[in-house]
């Protein structure tokens, strides 16, 4: 017989009430039972499915300096994810079966969470010709992208996307006009014309998402707008729903925590693609979030090593990274205001992001997988890069005091992460579940 | 939520390009500087070109520092100004040209600057193309730095050099004078040191240029825009034209340079828009019959050979102040100590 484990005194997190959760192996139980041999005592916290990123940068094959799939799915764990779905971006691009196969692999050797591979859309990212969608979903792709590298002839995305519609894939959308990026770094406006940056405007990304809406009209295929960063976008993606359009979006945490202005203060640490916009922009992110446009949240986790985030703004590259902030960042910036209640954050975090990339579902309940996170929505704690798992240590929020804390993680049945200060009682000596790796 | 109400920590070392404002040693841009430490580099500045003008022997006020000027960007002009200044203080003087990306290979710049500071260099007179690059390098060596022009950022040298010329031309005061600044604002980091420095000392500033090269929100700088050059400069003290650079023909930004010089050229019957005393400016090198007409440019009303000259004593004054030997303590002062268990400098 395995071993049991009970979680005690837990808040469920759409209902609110008390509750017992217990699981065995991967599964959960549908009745606590009332001995166990791992106890762990919730003291009132949050419990939820296990939360999922639909846009991370694991960075392998081929770029382990920035990151590692094992890097990236602790950072992932520590987060409160369970689950990541990660870009093709890397060196080589993942754009055949071969590459998908080797990351789930390299995945389930030394992972600490669910990793799904997203292939890219055209080979080599190119935007030349298209990659094999029935194989690579077959091998486990959830999605297609060129992320990173926007796809710019509209034709191409034309035939992407009714070709994606045979292997019933969403293609996942960068939308960047990059005639318009030109050799931009920030966002267009007074900070930008202050600091002397080349700028991208808002509308780089807009114009986009709007033909893009278009051609999900005209093929009927799937398209998810990759971290939607503007108040036009937004309003892009808002007309093709009224439409009824097959189309979704997302939106990271640091487009409702942060403007343009932070580049001032924060320099290279405040640069990704989308970049940080206007405050205006910012209260529309909210606004989407809250009036239901934006489908999910995810981080676009993006490390890069010291070196190259240490360089003058322009010369350092684009992204910061965001598993490890993203949940406290929605709890501080979301929920404690008052913009949208807990249950719809974790919801845009656990259930909608699953919906999105037709992934498994997972529910408190009898014969789900035990995917878990335990949450204090009111612990307040300080951002400090150094205590990341991840090997990105570039974020803008370090010194950030924020509030809400992953107290454990649970994946598969295995305890991939457990805050220190977390009361665990092991009956027996068979209890090597908890905090064991995977 | 305003992310101004989240308290930050210090940003961690090298955490930007931007973070650190101007320290004392440091000259990173004109922004953030006090009227008063502007006014004080002027006098200074003043009291240089006075000796300049009658005596060119070095002094030995920097005898004991190494001034390295770091041209990582082509640039004649400003580092024979740097150069001479040095020179006049008696400063010694290593000049570093490195364009575009002949840097050694897998060497960043971050090395190269340690390698100046490693061989001495109490002051590094920085020139590169990207902005922010001299403020992210004070973070990363202990030299004073001098930002020469960085990118389309600043170019506080050419600011100073900018309101010593105006001060001299406007009778020694800033109070209730205008300037009309006409061209390129976007690509142009003259145009924004003189944008805050100007502000800074009291004198309002109107721009004008076609739409294409004016950057976004610059009113929020600190000045305001006008709909035509005429508007500009009608009743204004001094007009300053801003170099026009034929890549904006090729990136589509402009139709021609001859349209360019019929709706936004300065000739002499826009001059006359101006008070009867006000001034002409160029940051250099003209392109005459583009920006401004060739009688416009050599004629009575253009300071364009005063800016050139207020160049070497803005410079001295800057150095001086950068090597942290003000001139009141005298001249030889060497900054001992400043470096706690650095290597003992000898004269030079």
């Amino acid at each position: 017989m395995s071993p049991v484990t009970v979680i005690r005194n837990a808040r469920h997190w759409k209902t609110g009430a008390t509750m017992d959760l217990a699981f065995e192996r991967a599964t959960i139980l549908a009745t606590a039972p009332a001995a166990a041999e791992v106890v762990l005592d919730a003291k009132g916290a949050v419990l939820a499915p296990g939360l999922v990123d639909l846009h991370v940068h694991l960075r392998e094959p081929g770029q382990g300096s920035r990151e590692t799939i094992e890097s990236g799915t602790a950072a992932a764990a520590a987060g409160g994810f369970t689950a990541v779905a990660c870009m093709p971006n890397t060196e080589p691009v993942i754009d055949n079966i071969a590459w998908v196969e080797w990351v789930r692999a390299r995945a389930r050797a030394v992972g600490r969470c669910r990793v799904h591979p997203i292939a890219a859309v055209t080979i080599g990212q190119k935007g030349e010709r298209l990659t094999e969608a029935l194989a690579l979903r077959q091998a486990g792709a959830v999605a297609l992208s060129d992320d990173g590298r926007p796809i710019e002839f509209a034709a191409m995305m034309r035939h992407a996307l009714d070709y994606a519609r045979h292997a019933g894939l969403p293609i996942v959308c960068h939308e960047e006009d990059v005639s318009l990026r030109g050799d931009g770094h920030m966002n267009e406006g007074y900070t930008a014309s202050r600091l002397g940056i080349r700028a991208i405007p808002a509308a780089a990304e807009s114009v986009m998402v709007r033909r893009d809406v278009e051609l999900a009209a005209l093929t009927g295929g799937r398209v998810h707008f990759a971290h939607l960063s503007c108040a036009a976008s937004f309003d892009g993606l808002r007309d093709a729903k009224r439409r009824g359009l097959a189309v979704s979006g997302e939106t990271c945490p640091h487009y409702w925590t942060l403007t343009d202005e932070a580049v001032a203060e924060r320099g290279t640490h405040a640069k990704m693609n989308p970049p940080l916009r206007s405050e205006r922009d910012r209260l529309a992110t909210i606004e989407a979030i809250a009036d239901g446009t934006i489908d999910c949240l995810a981080t676009d986790h993006a490390p890069h090593t010291e070196d190259d985030k240490r360089q003058p703004f322009e010369m350092a590259p684009f992204g910061i990274v965001g598993l490890e902030t993203a949940l406290a960042l929605t709890l501080t910036g979301l929920v404690r205001p008052g913009h949208v209640s807990l249950a719809r954050a974790l919801e845009l975090w656990t259930e909608a992001p699953r919906r999105m990339f037709d992934l498994p579902p997972v529910k408190l309940e009898g014969g789900f997988p035990a995917d878990l996170v335990l949450i204090d929505p009111v612990a307040e704690w300080t951002v400090d890069p150094v205590a990341f798992r991840s090997k990105g240590r570039s974020t803008p929020f370090a010194g950030m005091r924020l509030t809400g804390r992953v107290l454990a993680t649970v994946c598969d049945g295995t305890f991939t992460h457990l805050d220190p200060g977390l009361a665990v009682a092991r009956v027996g000596a068979d209890s090597g579940a908890v905090g064991a790796t995977r | 939520m305003q992310p101004t109400q989240h308290a930050y920590a210090p940003a961690p070392p090298g955490a930007g390009p931007f973070s650190s404002r101007p320290a004392t040693r440091h000259l990173l841009g004109l922004e953030g500087l006090r009227r008063e430490s502007l006014i004080a580099i002027l006098d200074d500045a003043e009291r240089d070109l006075t000796r300049l003008s009658t005596d060119r022997s070095p002094t030995d006020e920097l005898r004991l520092a190494t001034v390295v000027i770091a041209m990582f960007e082509d640039s004649t002009r400003t580092r024979v100004s740097f150069q001479i200044a040095a020179k006049r203080l008696g400063a010694t003087v290593s000049t570093f040209s490195s364009h575009g990306l002949s840097l050694s290979k897998g060497e960043t710049l971050r090395d190269t600057l340690r390698i100046f500071e490693a061989n001495g260099a109490d002051v590094i007179v920085v020139r590169h193309s990207s902005p922010g690059a001299p403020a992210y390098l004070a973070e990363q060596v202990d030299s004073a730095v001098v930002n020469a022009g960085d990118g389309t950022h600043e170019h506080p040298t050419q600011g100073l050099l900018d309101l010593m010329t105006l001060r001299q031309a406007w009778g020694g005061r800033f109070d209730g004078r205008r300037i009309a600044i006409v061209g390129d604002v976007a690509h142009s980091r003259v145009a924004r040191s003189a944008i805050f420095g100007l502000s800074t000392v009291g004198v309002a500033v109107t721009l004008a240029g076609p739409a294409t090269l004016m950057p976004a929100e610059v009113e929020r700088l600190g000045c305001t825009v006008a709909g035509s050059v005429d508007e500009a400069m009608d009743g204004a003290d001094a007009v300053m034209a801003l170099r026009i650079q034929r890549e904006r023909m090729e990136a589509g930004l402009l139709p021609s340079l001859s349209e360019y010089t019929r709706v936004w050229g300065i000739d002499a019957t826009r001059v006359r828009r101006m008070k009867a005393d006000a001034v002409v400016l160029h940051p250099g090198p003209v392109n005459r019959g583009v920006e401004l007409a060739p009688d416009v440019a050599d004629g009575e009303r253009s300071v364009i050979l005063d800016q050139v000259a207020n160049g070497v004593a803005v410079r001295c004054a800057v150095l001086r102040h950068c090597a942290g030997t003000p001139r009141a303590e005298g001249s030889g002062t060497s900054r001992s100590g400043r470096r706690a268990g650095g290597p003992a400098r000898e004269a030079a």
